[in-house]
């Protein structure tokens, strides 16, 4: 075992190694994320605010705020895809997450609203009708912003930690996971239905007026919610990018394709699959803080099933196991969505499951599956 | 058996998490001797004695080739030393101090025993190089694996593998991509990387072509000294080709041993195996 090394050996393994050690992106990449830094971050922001409303390339506040909720759609779907495009686990009930982080932001948002409701009481319109005196004990703290902003990724977290450990630990895998998920999903659905749960029932919270001081309905409020929306996207990204290129990453890749193989090497599957489930719920809880803002409403509806399934088929029409795949993948989407339903509101969901069922059939790697094999054939000879 | 196998021994995983992941067991004490010891060692199943007193014992840095008509007991003997099946009487010992009857199957591969089964998987959808990267001994705590850098003495250490199991060239290719027999090595490899003192080798050239049957008997040779290793196998040629100790099992206990000749020549061996 000590026998010295011949040297060109080495050398030999060493272009593998370092192809494989490459930096978190490739210099094109990172003129490609500069790029849209730099659209996120001024050129938006400019062609909204300082680009005067009848000029041809005025950006109209609709267009802001449709871009910020579609981004925070994309964070989500980067989410999805550390869970199911690398570790192999199909979630069905990432809506969940997503709308227990903007019910946590929710609550800040109602505080916000102070005396200028219908009923000039310090409680909520919902439950002043409720004939609630006062604001039940889960409800405490909130009118702190950054106790709320905690809430938003511990109330995700914790609930996925819990619900992942005994999961995992029973060895609950493939679709009975993702049926699980679903029906979790569905239960905080009709939890947060009922009026007694003290969440505003099936109306939930609307009508903010404020956010960190500022009035939310403004150009420049919508504008900074668009770009720490942006910023939160890109770190995601990179962080995403972090763990998928880190052995970590490997790991969670080998537990996708032959867990008990893991289980010889000595690893343990049930801790790596509970950390990339718990950060991808905490992932889905900041974007769902971002987008209740940028939207002005949070209700159950946002757990339904049918919002879970649509973030798998965001992460599956982009590409899953990859990272760029899903972001596109949510744009294409809600794209076509914001298109479809208004040309042919009542096809919508059909036209849904046609593409998802395209997509499965003849693209199994996605919108970024094709554009790489378009790439490889043109520069084939 | 090997699918089989591989389900069942999904069941040592809550002993893994217990060991906390880190390869690391018992030390094991060779001082006095052999590496691996078993004695009269029995086991029944339904009134079927699989095996029937078996003792065996295999020296440190041995390579021992195991053969015996089906039903012998090959199988369940592998078992045993692995602690997929517990004996009904008998000891089983590796090294001085490590009793395997009494350890889980995640805590005897903890303490240097790699099987390697019949069929081979590996991580298809990885490279050569991070399959032996994954296997490597090292922390594998998730913690310790989020800033993992591979360091250059453990780059050494993988090039020195995959010079071993011949697939020095084949470093980047995805694993999928290798054949029946390269994918037998990698495995053999990825053995290797987690430092076994003794390795089991269930069928090593099972489905291999003649050229990569003759460098699995060199990689097999080239073990031994470092590693005691213990071969089952059923092609005779390849027996022939690495043996120097040959042990016979039949009917679960021990009916030859000694070098390979003096054993094809044993008039009983010949009556139950050698000679159909």
């Amino acid at each position: 075992m000590n026998a010295p090394l011949p040297r060109e050996l080495s050398e030999q393994i060493r272009p593998a190694f370092q192809a494989r050690r490459r930096a978190l992106l490739t210099r094109g990449g990172w003129a490609t994320f500069a790029v849209v830094a730099y659209v996120i971050f001024f050129l938006i922001p400019a062609m909204n605010l300082y680009v005067p409303a009848s000029h041809p390339l005025h950006l109209s506040d609709y267009f802001v705020s449709v871009g910020g909720k579609i981004m925070c759609y994309a964070i989500v779907a980067l989410a999805m895809d550390l869970i199911w495009g690398y570790a192999g686990i199909l979630s069905l009930g990432h809506g969940l997450f997503f709308a227990l982080g903007g019910y946590a932001m929710g609550m800040y948002l109602m505080r916000s609203i102070g005396t200028a409701g219908v009923y000039h009481s310090t409680l909520p319109d919902f439950m002043v009708f409720l004939d609630w005196k006062a604001y039940p004990w889960y409800w405490s703290f909130t009118d702190h912003f950054w106790y709320a902003a905690l809430l938003v990724m511990l109330v995700p977290g914790v609930l996925a930690f819990v619900f992942g450990y005994f999961a995992f630990r029973s060895r609950i895998k493939g679709v009975y996971f993702s049926i699980i998920t679903q029906a979790l999903t569905y239960a905080f659905m009709l939890l947060f239905f009922r009026n007694d749960t003290g969440f505003g029932g099936n109306n939930g919270f609307t009508d903010f007026k404020e956010i960190l001081g500022f009035p939310i309905a403004t150009s420049k409020t919508r504008m900074a919610l668009f770009a720490t929306t942006g910023a939160v996207l890109l770190g995601t990204f990179l962080l995403g990018r972090y763990i998928v290129k880190s052995k970590l990453g490997r790991v969670l890749m080998a537990i996708r394709d032959a867990e008990s193989r893991v289980m010889f090497c000595g690893y343990n599957p049930i801790s790596y699959k509970l950390f990339i489930w718990t950060l991808s719920a905490v992932i889905c809880g900041i974007a769902g803080a971002l987008y209740v803002p940028q939207v002005g409403i949070i209700n159950p509806s946002e757990m339904s099933p049918a919002n879970s399934i649509e973030i798998a088929i965001w992460t599956a029409v982009g590409g899953r196991g990859t990272l760029i795949g899903p972001v596109l993948g949510a744009f294409i989407v809600n794209f076509a969505k914001s298109w479809f339903t208004v040309a042919f509101p009542e096809f919508w969901l059909f036209f849904l499951g046609l593409m998802f069922i395209l997509v499965t059939l003849f693209l199994p790697q996605g919108v970024i599956g094709l554009l790489r094999r378009r790439q490889r054939d043109a520069s084939a000879p | 058996m090997s699918e089989a196998a591989l389900h069942s021994t999904d069941g040592g995983s809550a002993g893994l998490a217990q060991a906390g992941m880190r390869v690391a067991g018992p030390r094991v004490d060779t001082t006095h001797g052999p590496i691996l010891y078993l004695e009269g060692i029995t086991v029944s199943f339904d009134g079927f004695k699989a095996l029937n007193d078996l003792s065996l014992t295999i020296e440190d840095g041995e390579l021992r080739c195991i053969i015996g008509p089906n039903g012998a007991g090959k199988t369940t003997m592998m078992d045993v030393i692995t602690g997929k099946t517990r004996p009904d009487a008998g000891n089983a010992f590796f090294g001085q101090t490590i009793d395997l009857t009494q350890l889980t199957e995640a805590e005897i591969a903890h303490a240097g025993i790699g099987r390697k089964f019949q069929k081979p998987t590996v991580f298809e959808r990885h490279t050569v190089f991070e399959n032996l990267e994954l296997a490597m001994k090292a922390d594998k705590r998730v913690r310790a694996t989020v800033h993992a850098r591979v360091r250059r003495a453990e780059l050494d250490r993988i090039a020195e593998v995959l010079m071993l199991i011949h697939l020095a060239d084949e470093g980047d290719r995805l694993a999928g991509s290798l054949s029946h027999g390269q994918k037998q090595w990698l495995e053999i490899g990825m053995l290797l990387m987690q430092e076994p003192r003794l390795l089991l080798l269930d069928e090593p050239v099972a489905g291999m072509t003649d050229d990569e049957t003759v460098r699995t008997a060199e990689l097999c040779m080239s073990l031994a000294g470092r590693h005691s290793v213990v071969v089952v196998e059923h092609d005779m040629d390849f027996i022939a080709r690495i043996a120097r100790t040959v042990t016979v099992l039949h009917e679960g206990s021990v009916l030859a041993e000694g070098p390979m000749d003096v054993v094809q020549a044993d008039p009983r061996v010949v009556e139950v195996y050698l000679g159909r």
